[in-house]
């Protein structure tokens, strides 16, 4: 019986690149409060998969994150990571193999960034050796040289690199796990775009199992798999990936959770390439082109600029594959939108 | 991408702590209390001392005395900081608030009785001599380390200890590897609350008859010697300065670096 729990947690850590987290009926409440925290919470997250929890503040996404590690332990229904239940394992180890990353990063700061990443190694007793080489090849991964950067103390540091020295002390054990809780919310927009930017490379290649919070619904767009629109008590709204939920929201709240310009956010998921494109010929040349990797709102965003009535897309070799225009961008929403009755121009369908 | 690199961040830091440790300020203290020491010998060899002055101003009373005072001091603040720590942890631990307002109030009550009352109290119902006084000084000096231990623990970035926690540690781990290391600073600056305050008190400790540099005060100022009371007055502030001068080394050098 004891040895059951601690094999468990041996198996989950073994699968490093992502396991599948399934929430089943998860409840929370507080005694002194009326309403449950969180209800009826269920979802299923695959193996390798980028679930992102969009809500406005207060609605429980925070909450219902922090209690697939037991930060905050439900009141009731079940959690299991890669099968096994998390409620039946004990809690400190379960943490070790579960990345975590919180917004206001939380570095120790009495401790250099190389004992920062060491203490979860440390934790799992690991050999100096094995922790030190991990140590390098995390900071080079977050794009900080270990060299200069391992001996600082994080007061020494930017919030970029704060955040960056988070996320890689996170990843210190290769948890097949990551919990983030708008870990980019505090960096200014050009940080949080570049931040943005390398987790989603890295992302790619470690292929963890992540759930990351936000409120911002554009972020979560940018990087999420699928996306969980969540209300009030942490309830699911919607549940579907960014396309689908921009192309055809489930209803007024999800609607308006996104806001103005659904449009011009699904452009941002599309690349040009998906567009069926002109002669070359239809373009008036000039020096703005279009990319062949370019999303088709980088695209309108060029026409916009240009005033013109089509620019000419070039492929990775710089050779004319092309033409873009308005006409063909609106073509594509329409194309996307599976319920759009056939007649109505592609931008009257867009609407919900 | 590139890591930029703010221009503070730049010098090592554990250097630029050894740098700044001994400035030229680290020595305004010492350097008064031996300019101070100075004039007093030179203002003693300069008058006529009397038979009685003669049997107090010499200098095995004087070391006598101040062995005793000093004794007394550094006994009763390791007292102080082996019995208010623990209870200062143990009170960040209860989550009652009730138990917490308790013993700070025992402590404050403590300390906000007159050191004179508690000790006179303490050698009537008890008895004279220097285990009294050392209860007396402890009493005395315990709420500064006891508040400063709670009060360093509490305030420990939230953040940071929700971290520590969501990476597996223990509560234990958490409070030995993360609060008391980062509480070490405030915690120190109440032992040294609660030495310059010992200094002070164990002045008293001469009325019921536990020696220390109280018995040249007292003296002088029953036989209206006052080259006798000055010398015990000044001794006791220049111990006092000397004190507070060590324990600020101590804190600087004990805090964690990168904080």
């Amino acid at each position: 019986m004891p040895k059951t729990p601690a094999t468990a947690i041996l198996q989950i850590a073994r699968n490093t690149s992502g396991a599948r987290i399934v929430l089943d009926q998860v409840t929370k409440s507080y005694a002194n409060q009326p309403v449950a925290a969180v209800e009826n919470f269920s979802i299923a997250a695959e193996p390798g998969e980028l679930i992102m929890f969009v809500g406005p503040s207060g609605c429980g996404k925070t909450t219902t994150m922090k209690m697939i590690n037991r930060i905050i332990e439900p009141t009731s229904g079940s959690i299991s990571i890669d099968g096994r239940d998390v409620l039946s394992l004990d809690p400190h180890e379960l943490r070790r193999h579960i990345g975590y990353v919180i917004q206001q990063i939380g570095l120790f700061p009495h401790m250099t960034i190389a004992e920062n990443i060491a203490v979860v190694p440390k934790l799992l007793g690991w050999t100096k050796e094995k922790t030190a080489d991990r140590i390098d090849e995390l900071l080079t991964t977050v794009e900080l040289d270990p060299r200069e950067f391992a001996h600082r103390y994080p007061k020494q540091l930017s919030g970029g690199q704060q955040q960056r020295v988070g996320v890689a002390r996170a990843l210190a054990a290769d948890p097949p796990v990551m919990l983030m809780d708008e870990p980019f919310g505090a960096t200014d927009p050009i940080t949080r775009e570049k931040l943005q930017a390398e987790f989603l490379r890295l992302q790619e290649t470690l292929g963890k199992t992540i759930i990351f919070v936000t409120h911002d619904f554009d972020e979560a767009v940018r990087l999420g798999d699928r996306i969980a629109v969540l209300s009030g008590r942490s309830q699911i709204e919607q549940f579907d990936t960014p396309a689908n939920i921009l192309a055809a929201p489930a209803n007024d709240y999800v609607a308006s959770f996104i806001g103005h310009g659904a449009a011009i956010k699904r452009l941002t998921l599309i690349p040009v390439t998906e567009a069926r494109l002109g002669p070359a010929s239809e373009s008036s040349g000039g020096p703005v082109t279009v990319r062949a990797t370019d999303s088709l709102r980088d695209a309108l965003d060029s026409l916009v600029l240009t005033g013109l009535g089509a620019l000419t897309v070039l492929d990775f070799d710089g050779v004319a594959i092309g033409s873009i225009s308005m006409e063909r961008i609106s073509a594509v929403l329409g194309a996307q939108v599976p319920s759009a009755p056939t007649g109505l121009p592609p931008a009257a369908a867009d609407r919900p | 991408m590139t890591a930029v690199t703010s221009p503070n961040a730049s010098t090592g830091y554990a250097d630029g702590v050894r740098e700044r440790f001994f400035t030229p300020r680290r020595f305004v203290t010492p350097l008064v209390v031996v300019i101070v020491l100075g004039v007093l010998l030179f203002w003693l060899s300069s008058i006529q001392l009397d038979s009685i002055e003669k049997r107090t101003l010499n200098i095995d009373y004087i070391v006598n005395r101040t062995r005793e005072h000093l004794g007394l001091t550094i006994v009763a603040s390791a007292l102080v900081a082996i019995l208010a720590i623990p209870t200062g942890i143990a009170l960040s631990r209860t989550k009652s608030r009730v138990v917490r307002a308790l013993v700070l109030g025992i402590a404050n009550i403590g300390q906000a009785t007159p050191a004179i009352g508690v000790i006179i109290l303490l050698a009537i119902i008890w008895q004279t001599g220097y285990s009294t006084a050392l209860v007396a000084l402890v009493v005395y000096s315990f709420l500064p380390v006891l508040r400063n231990t709670l009060i360093g623990i509490q305030q420990v970035d939230e953040n940071v200890r929700e971290s520590a926690r969501g990476m597996g540690m223990t509560p234990n781990q958490v409070l030995r590897r993360v609060e008391l290391p980062l509480a070490v600073p405030v915690i120190l600056a109440g032992l040294r609350t609660s030495l310059v305050f010992c200094v002070g008190v164990a002045t008293v400790a001469t009325f019921i008859n536990a020696g220390g540099l109280g018995d040249m005060i007292v003296n002088g100022l029953k036989l209206q010697r006052y080259p006798v009371l000055i010398t015990g007055a000044v001794l006791v502030a220049c111990i006092a300065l000397l004190i507070d001068w060590v324990a600020s080394l101590a804190e600087d050098r004990l805090r964690p670096r990168g904080t």
